[in-house]
């Protein structure tokens, strides 16, 4: 750009700085209070660890952290799974029908309370039992819609041609796919992958709704909703800080394979 | 691909088809539902009251819209004049929020605004004195919250097309008379405009079916769409109005991506002739 | 001849990005209705100059006068100059038409005038089956005449073009020279350009200026530049030239094998002194008279037909590399050479520049 004038560049280097400071203070005193000595949630008192600490003796967050870790496992792996063969057969067939497009992408723009009820009413219907099941169930459908997105954009810029060498040189489909179609989309596959955890881990609405009605199936998001609705505890503070941090590494990691991820 | 195929149309289009053919039937005494064919459910979303709730939802959603695509857009301009090197960082902790738990988002801002929070704080280290301010489960609470939790996207969404843009054309326009608030008027804003609908619709559909700020940050005292249709599922069991909530919601959602393409269309087509005269 | 009345002054004009020296104390002066050209290798600080003259970046030292006015600190939107960018920087969301007014809209014209000029624009670069296209339906030569409308219809009292032809392919090349030339004349504003091309800047030029290394190394007339090159980079750059290494005599230059070749030696030049004499190709004759002041025997290793004209590469004991000569095409038909001919050449010791090396 044209050399700006330095009363312009003061006023770009002030909206940058209100902006981070708008985004970031919020995260920034929760992360401090939970680091808090006293009970009282805003108050500082002095530092200490002690909320980490009883939140490691909280069984009904440890059970709850459990089960979102299983959600999220094994969700994450069937929607990586059906996710990349999705992305693989759109993108190698080019055969991009309106309607096809439609159902892959409308996971992502669904209002998740919309997907929440109708999930809801599918399972009762049905009269499925409710739990962990049902919540996995629900989260490969989003899920499956981003990696399927992710791979995608990978594949845009693969050159097939390479698909149809290996074949000239006598290796079979499942070798072509193994030794040269994966390792190219590898990376994203697995960056996929990370978003897709980071989501399910994070995902509630959609939980809330399909988890049933006993205590057994409650997940991370559902316990700290309800534990919320009871008021600011420097305990959610601590549970707060940790879900970030594992979020923020799995997001980073996620930026490092790919890139174009983050302009998903 | 078909297994993928398969299971978006069993878990994905048909429950949502389920709803569909939910909101035509009639709520059971009792609860549950009973199989006879109605309209009432749709006749109901047009009532007064839950209408009142719709337009409620689409102004709290319209506020958070403007407010956030103006500080989004603002952030995005910022982050494209920083030098080169330094703007895959801005975006990227500009984004990285994003990617933190919506709850804990919310959360932080209860933190932040309760009676003894830090702004309150904040006041009486200014010397007030009075009686803390009632911050929390306000409309301007659920806004704050929602503004927070979609700025990121609107910043992202207006950082394409700022960064896409020749830096040639800003110099073109000063080349040839233009001020630099024209040059923004005339070249840059026009040339951006799809970046700020993209994000704007984004930030609009999210808002409008929003349950969870409006119930932490409402703190339940007044309700947008979302917690209509959450009460209808899981607090009053009237299946078959929830069912035509949500299908509402679908269709304003439709109507505003309809709207979006229409205008992006409209956008492309346009030529300057009929504005030309705006400066003369 | 009344001398023609200067324009704009470059006057110890610098300019340094951090350590880097871009422009280094160059001053010049641009006369009325002249067309001007900067010319030099990428990295020459001829767009810096350009970009000065624009008002797009502030000089680190010196002054630049238009009209005699001090417009040194004055933004581009104030100046009566305008630029054609090199990616011509259309508006891609305005029409022809609109591009074209933007600038006249800026002045605040009334719209009946705004709209007779852009007409007349329109017609005299032929864009106006164009008008209301968008700069993506255009072809690069149409483009390059709407970059040229634009700027133009500001009558600008100059006008900067920074390598207005760099994106066109060979052919529009040689036609859009002689248009831009055309157009010049017609408009009657004074053309500063910026190119790397030395053969489109002696076709158009009134004038040129050759810089290096952010320096004016000479600024004259084309013919004057390619006849007398003020130092062997400048003979290098412009035009083809054949090299001789050798000694400084009294009278010329001792080349190797002890070769002699006559020519005014520069006063500055002492005795002995590394040198290079440059001859250019059209300026050796075969078969020379004998009172020709240059004469070396060779052996013709390759020939080239070049339409017109022919080009021989002659071994000879001058130098390592083959000799270069040009000889018209009807000279060979009266005496015909081939391939391992043995030739003599000739020069006159007034077509020899002689420089340090």
């Amino acid at each position: 750009m044209a050399e700006r004038a330095p009363g312009t560049r003061r006023a770009l280097w002030l909206v940058l700085s209100l902006v981070f400071a708008f985004l970031y203070i919020p995260i920034a005193v929760l992360v401090a209070l939970s680091f808090n000595k006293g009970g009282l949630p805003t108050a500082w008192s002095g530092f200490s660890l002690k909320w980490y600490a009883s939140l490691a003796g909280n069984s009904a967050i440890l059970s709850a952290a459990l089960n979102t870790l299983i959600v999220a496992l094994v969700s994450t792996a069937i929607a990586t799974l059906l996710g990349t063969l999705l992305a693989i057969g759109v993108e190698m067939r080019r055969q991009y029908g309106r309607g096809l497009e439609a159902l892959i992408f409308a996971p992502m723009i669904i209002p998740d309370i919309v997907l929440a009820i109708a999930l809801l009413s599918f399972f009762s219907m049905l009269n499925v039992t409710m739990g962990l099941q049902t919540i996995i169930v629900a989260h490969v459908v989003f899920n499956l819609a981003f990696i399927c997105s992710v791979v995608r954009a990978r594949l845009k810029n693969f050159d097939w041609s390479i698909v149809e060498a290996s074949a000239d040189l006598g290796a079979s489909a499942i070798t072509t796919f193994r030794r040269v179609t994966l390792p190219v989309i590898l990376p994203a596959v697995i960056a996929g992958a990370l978003l897709a955890f980071t989501l399910s881990v994070d995902e509630f609405i959609i939980a809330f709704f399909t988890a049933g009605a006993g205590r057994g199936s409650t997940t991370l998001p559902i316990q700290i909703y309800s534990m919320i609705r009871f008021g600011i505890t420097p305990e959610i503070n601590a549970l707060a800080t940790i879900v970030m941090a594992v979020s923020v590494v799995a997001l980073t990691l996620s930026q490092r394979l790919n890139r174009e991820v983050i302009g998903q | 691909m078909a297994p993928a195929l398969a299971w978006l149309t069993a878990l994905m289009v048909v429950p949502c088809a389920l709803v569909l053919a939910l909101a035509f039937f009639r709520r059971g005494i009792y609860g549950g539902v009973e199989y006879t064919f109605t309209l009432e459910n749709f006749g109901l979303v047009f009532d007064p009251l839950y209408a009142r709730i719709f337009l409620k939802s689409a102004s709290i959603a319209g506020t958070t819209t403007v407010i956030a695509v103006i500080i989004g857009y603002a952030a995005a301009y910022a982050i494209a004049a920083a030098p080169r090197r330094l703007q895959p960082v801005f975006l990227f902790f500009a984004v990285l929020p994003f990617w933190s738990n919506y709850l804990i988002r919310t959360y932080a801002w209860i933190v932040l605004l309760n009676r003894e929070g830090l702004v309150t704080q904040l006041l009486r280290w200014v010397g007030y004195t009075g009686e803390p301010p009632s911050m929390l489960y306000t409309e301007g609470a659920v806004i704050a919250g929602l503004v927070y939790n979609y700025l990121p996207f609107v910043i992202l969404a207006c950082y394409a097309p700022l960064s896409r843009l020749n830096p040639e054309l800003d110099e073109a326009s000063r080349d040839l008379g233009a001020s630099a608030a024209t040059t923004f008027r005339r070249v840059i804003l026009p040339l951006t405009v799809p970046g700020i609908a993209a994000g704007a619709v984004f930030v609009f559909v999210l808002s409008i079916g929003n349950f969870v700020t409006p119930a932490l940050l409402g703190g339940g005292r007044f309700q947008m769409i979302g917690n209509l249709v959450y009460d209808q599922f899981l607090t009053v069991n009237d299946w078959p109005f929830g069912a035509a909530l949500g299908i509402a919601l679908i269709a304003v959602m439709l109507l505003v991506l309809m709207a979006q393409a229409q205008f992006a269309d409209r956008a492309a087509g346009r030529t300057i002739e009929a504005r030309g005269g705006a400066n003369g | 001849m009344s001398e023609p009345r200067t324009l704009l002054s470059i006057d110890h004009v610098s300019k340094r990005f951090g350590r880097v020296k871009a422009v280094e104390d160059i001053s010049l002066d641009i006369r009325e209705n002249e067309f001007f050209a900067l010319l030099g290798p990428s990295g020459c600080g001829k767009t810096t100059l350009l970009r000065m003259l624009a008002g797009f970046e502030p000089p680190s030292d010196g002054r630049i006068l238009l009209d005699g006015r001090d417009i040194t600190r004055t933004p581009p939107n104030k100046r009566p100059v305008n630029l054609m960018f090199q990616s011509y920087a259309l508006f891609p969301h305005m029409s022809v038409r609109a591009n074209v007014s933007y600038g006249l809209e800026m002045e605040r014209l009334p719209a009946n005038e705004i709209r007779s000029r852009v007409d007349a624009i329109l017609a005299t670069t032929e864009l106006v089956p164009f008008a209301d296209r968008k700069p993506e339906q255009l072809s690069g030569g149409q483009r390059q005449r709407v970059a040229l409308a634009r700027a133009l219809v500001k009558r600008p009292r100059l006008l900067l073009l920074d390598e207005p032809l760099g994106a066109l392919d060979k052919k529009l090349r040689g036609a859009m020279q002689l248009e831009l030339k055309r157009l010049q004349n017609e408009v009657g504003i004074t053309f500063v350009i910026v190119t790397h091309d030395q053969e489109e800047s002696l076709v158009m030029a009134d004038r040129i200026a050759v810089l290096r290394d952010g320096r004016l190394l000479q600024c004259d007339t084309p013919r004057a530049v390619y006849e007398h090159p003020c130092d062997r980079f400048v003979a290098d750059f412009i035009g083809v030239t054949n090299f001789l290494q050798g000694k400084a005599t009294a009278n010329g230059v001792l080349a190797a094998n002890g070769v002699k070749i006559a020519g005014k030696v520069p006063t500055m030049l002492s005795l002995g002194a590394d040198t290079v004499a440059a001859v250019r190709p059209e300026r050796i004759r075969l078969f020379p008279s004998p009172e020709t002041a240059n004469r070396v025997a060779g052996t013709v290793e390759a020939l080239a037909y070049q339409g017109l004209d022919l080009q021989l590469h002659v071994r000879t004991a001058l130098s390592d590399k083959p000799i270069l000569v040009r000889v018209t095409a009807d000279a060979v038909d009266r005496q015909p050479v081939s391939a391992g001919d043995h030739v003599e050449l000739g020069w006159d010791a007034a077509d020899v520049r002689i420089y340090a090396d």
